[in-house]
């Protein structure tokens, strides 16, 4: 027991290292390594806890030293025997919403590392070539067995990873994943389950290799792809596996990270090989990859912002005493006014114009933004989507319907809508003139427009004098701009300009969109 | 502390106040855990045969809250058996269960306690002749106290489970309430004094992320979040609440609810409606899963016409 952890020694612990009740160093059964545990600092596993905390710092999570000191009263608590315990046991300790957590394993598998050079399960084994590899891990593919998908990562970076020359190499996931390519697997592994004996000696071979779910996870490899089920959820395999695939090449890929850690330490590459979290991703950087993990994020973010707005409206409806129907109501309870009636106002609905610029540079900000206000187009009486590069087009029906895929969005705008001219990079202030000319009747006094945009002209005029007539029309003018303020107004971007008509927001990634769209739109 | 409080106010009610102060216990409780779990393979066991099978974050969670004797703040979508958790652990320790529902407009007299402001009233009428010291020291005695469930589970000597449950429905200033019951486990009645926890309860509070929590509160929790429980464990877990289905189809179950989980859904099939799909095949008498018995019963997983027909053109149903 740590009687002390809990209590009201925990800050003082935090400040002061020597402090006599600090339960990072109470005498617990797991702490085998800190035989001098006078001051923490000195003990590798304290020092150890405080880089990894100091990393998560670095990545936007935020850690007080109270937390610190109940991870450590966690690590007191739980011993060191179990890797996967003390990762959850961190975890609740340190993290405050889930979306910190992938930060939170990459940085985990750097700084309580699965082993030391060669994992043990590696070192006996036969060096492998690269076919004998591929059939192993698609056997381990097939059967779904964790362990050896683990042991497989370590063999393959071992094998196929390695680069440069000795003193200046290392290991590297694309290298190994390039010549491993276990993709290209996905066929075989199909063409065997289907052959139906062969699955149930995919499932054998999961079980010989005890994998930690035991018999359950192997009969079901077995079962499941075998001839047992009917064939009916055959039809899943080829997805399941392709996720599979998926988990592996992560696998490898903080395998590889974890050798270079150990050459070159855990902080560097704590530093820079840690993807942020999906929210809060540039949208000016956002990768393939990282926009396609945003697109992940637009259903729940909707789901949440629409409650946001749904409270922020009960409270507006909420009005002053209503005097004449209070005095009416209290003659039922003879002239004493118990039930007081309140005059309600019925807000209508707000009316959303988007207006964005689809050019290459803001293109996945403006796709997100889009299909974000679409996902939320039950909040509000009238969504209509316009879109531009250097000429104004309503896109409305593009958002609306076919898949919410931003890249495929993007695609369909460029190809469907006319939305340039003559030329192909963007002209603010043609397009906000031609959007007042012809379009302006999308615009009324229950309109909130929302323009989205780097306000970067390429040099043509920004045509002030048109955004005005819009924001003149509408209830408010919005403009938000992926680029941080201190760029405003650098180089071709009008955005001061702009910003002198309407409100202008930075809004850099997905959180601080959420933020704006609670606090912006009207209710 | 709370003896000080008491001792200071050298009025008619000291002597009320100090008794009650005798009654609550005063000053650090002598445990600060609450002692349910042995070991986190203890969690692991005991959850089982109350009939919640834990994943390893889970049973680790449980048992630091249990043995560090922080509040467990729980999250996750919902139906992952959020709630459910908050009862087996009542289960495990034989402990009562006091449970606070949050919603909209939830407020102190209905979280922590109330003064019973009819009796009082009665009281006052009943006692004429009083004078006017003796009256005010008995109203606000124990007797017109309501406790709300905050004060019924920090009064408590047997061991308790606190369920704190959809915390982000309740409003803002709720959560200013809870920070002083969780940080130190008490109470202050302006009239009574600070009523501290001889035994703290075991805390669970769940939310489903609707809304953020304010910083300060989830630093007093130790945090879970609860999500879809792998194959491995959704398996165990129809096998658990179904026995008698069949393992094949159980297993062909799982799978497709995986598949449906992958999919950009409105609402994605939680365990509980995994667990209702497997009871309407039992009922059905079905023992395989076949392209029929999927498409008539898809309504039991998916609540939305579009999911079910998104649903059914990726199984290739139509």
């Amino acid at each position: 027991m740590t009687p002390a952890a809990g209590g009201g020694g925990r800050a003082d612990a935090g400040v002061l290292p020597g402090s006599r009740d600090s339960p990072s160093r109470r005498d617990s059964p797991g702490r085998r390594d800190s035989p001098g545990s006078q001051v923490p600092p000195a003990s590798p596993l304290a020092a150890r806890l405080t880089a990894f905390v100091r990393t998560l710092r670095g990545h936007g999570i935020r850690i007080g030293p109270a937390e610190t000191v109940d991870a450590a009263a966690v690590l007191a608590v739980l011993g060191l025997a179990d890797r996967e315990r003390i990762r959850e046991g961190l975890a609740a300790a340190l993290l405050r919403a889930d979306r910190q957590r992938a930060v939170f394993d990459t940085a985990f598998e750097l700084y309580f590392p699965l082993g030391v050079g060669e994992l043990a399960g590696t070192r006996g084994a036969p060096a492998a070539d690269r076919d004998d590899l591929r059939d192993r891990l698609a056997r381990a593919l097939a059967a779904n067995d964790a362990a050896a998908l683990t042991r497989l990562a370590g063999e393959a970076v071992d094998l196929l990873g390695r680069y440069g020359s000795p003193g200046a190499d290392g290991w590297s996931a694309h290298q190994t994943l390039d010549r491993l390519r276990p993709q290209t697997l996905l066929a075989r592994i199909l063409a065997a389950q289907r052959a139906g004996g062969e699955g149930g000696a995919g499932g054998g071979s999961g079980l010989g290799s005890g994998s930690g779910a035991g018999a359950d996870s192997a009969g079901r490899g077995g079962a499941g792809s075998g001839a047992g089920s009917g064939g009916f959820t055959d039809r899943l395999d080829a997805d399941e596996i392709r996720r599979r695939i998926e988990d592996f090449r992560k696998r490898v890929g903080s395998e590889a990270r974890r050798r270079v850690a150990e050459r070159r330490g855990a902080e560097l590459i704590a530093e820079r090989g840690i993807a942020p979290s999906a929210d809060q991703v540039d949208f000016l950087v956002a990768s393939r990859e990282q926009l396609v993990e945003l697109r992940r994020t637009v259903q729940p973010l909707a789901r949440k912002l629409a409650t946001r707005l749904a409270a922020r409206r009960r409270r507006a409806a909420r009005g002053s005493i209503d005097i004449r129907r209070t005095l009416r109501r209290s003659l039922s309870t003879g002239g004493v006014p118990l039930r007081p009636a309140y005059r309600r106002h019925r807000p209508a609905r707000p009316e959303i114009v988007l207006l964005c610029d689809v050019s290459g540079s803001v293109a996945g900000f403006a796709n997100f933004t889009m299909l974000l206000v679409q996902a939320m187009r039950d909040q509000f009486s009238k969504v209509r989507v316009y879109a531009f590069v250097n000429r104004v087009d309503e896109v409305t029906d593009l958002v609306t319907t076919g898949e919410a895929d931003p890249v495929e969005l993007g695609r369909r705008i460029a190809t469907e809508a006319t939305v340039s001219g003559w030329h192909g990079s963007s002209d603010y202030g043609t397009a906000l003139g031609e959007f007042a000319e012809r379009h302006l009747d999308a615009v009324g006094p229950r309109t909130s427009v929302i323009v989205l945009g780097d306000a970067r002209t390429n040099g043509f005029d920004p045509n002030a004098a048109a955004l005005r007539r819009v924001a003149a029309r509408a209830r408010r003018v919005h403009w938000l701009n992926p680029e941080s303020p201190s760029q405003w107004s650098t180089g071709d971007s009008a955005a001061h300009v702009y910003a002198e008509i309407v409100d202008m927001h930075a809004c850099r990634n997905a959180r601080r969109l959420g933020e704006l769209v609670t606090r912006l739109l009207p209710v | 502390m709370t003896d000080g409080t008491a001792e200071t106010d050298g009025t008619a009610e000291t002597a009320e106040t100090d008794d009650t102060a005798e009654i609550y216990g005063s000053g650090r409780p002598e445990a600060v855990g609450t002692g349910f779990f042995a070991s986190v393979d203890d969690v692991l066991d005991q959850l089982a045969e109350a009939g919640y099978l834990a994943s390893t974050a889970v049973a680790t969670t449980v048992f630091l809250a249990d043995r560090l004797g922080k509040p467990l703040l729980v999250e996750g979508p919902a139906g992952v058996g959020k709630t459910e958790l908050a009862k087996a652990v009542a289960r495990v320790g034989g402990a009562r269960l006091v449970r606070l529902q949050c919603y909209e407009g939830i407020d102190e007299s209905r979280a922590l306690y109330e003064w019973n402001h009819a009796k009082q009233l009665l009281r006052i009428t009943a006692g004429r002749d009083e004078a006017w010291d003796d009256a005010r020291s008995d109203i606000f005695s124990e007797e017109f106290l309501l406790t709300r469930p905050l004060l019924t589970a920090i009064r408590g000597d047997e061991p308790t489970v606190l369920l704190i449950d959809e915390t982000d429905k309740a409003d803002v200033e709720v959560e200013g309430l809870l920070l002083e019951v969780l940080s130190d486990f008490q109470v202050t009645v302006p009239e009574l004094g600070t009523i501290t926890a001889t035994r703290r309860p075991f805390t669970v509070l769940t939310s489903n992320a609707t809304r953020e929590l304010s910083e300060a509160l989830r630093r007093r929790c130790l945090f879970l979040h609860l999500d879809f429980p792998d194959a491995e464990l959704e398996q165990r877990i129809v096998r658990l609440r179904v026995p008698g289905l069949d393992a094949t189809l159980a297993d062909s179950l799982v799978r497709v609810v995986g598949a449906l989980r992958e999919m950009d859904l409105r609402k994605a099939p939680s365990v509980a409606e995994t667990i209702d799909w497997a009871r309407t095949l039992l009922a059905l008498g079905a023992d395989t899963l076949d392209e029929s018995v999927v498409r008539d019963s898809l309504g039991v997983i998916l609540k939305h016409q579009d999911d079910i027909e998104k649903a059914a053109r990726k199984l290739t149903l139509v």
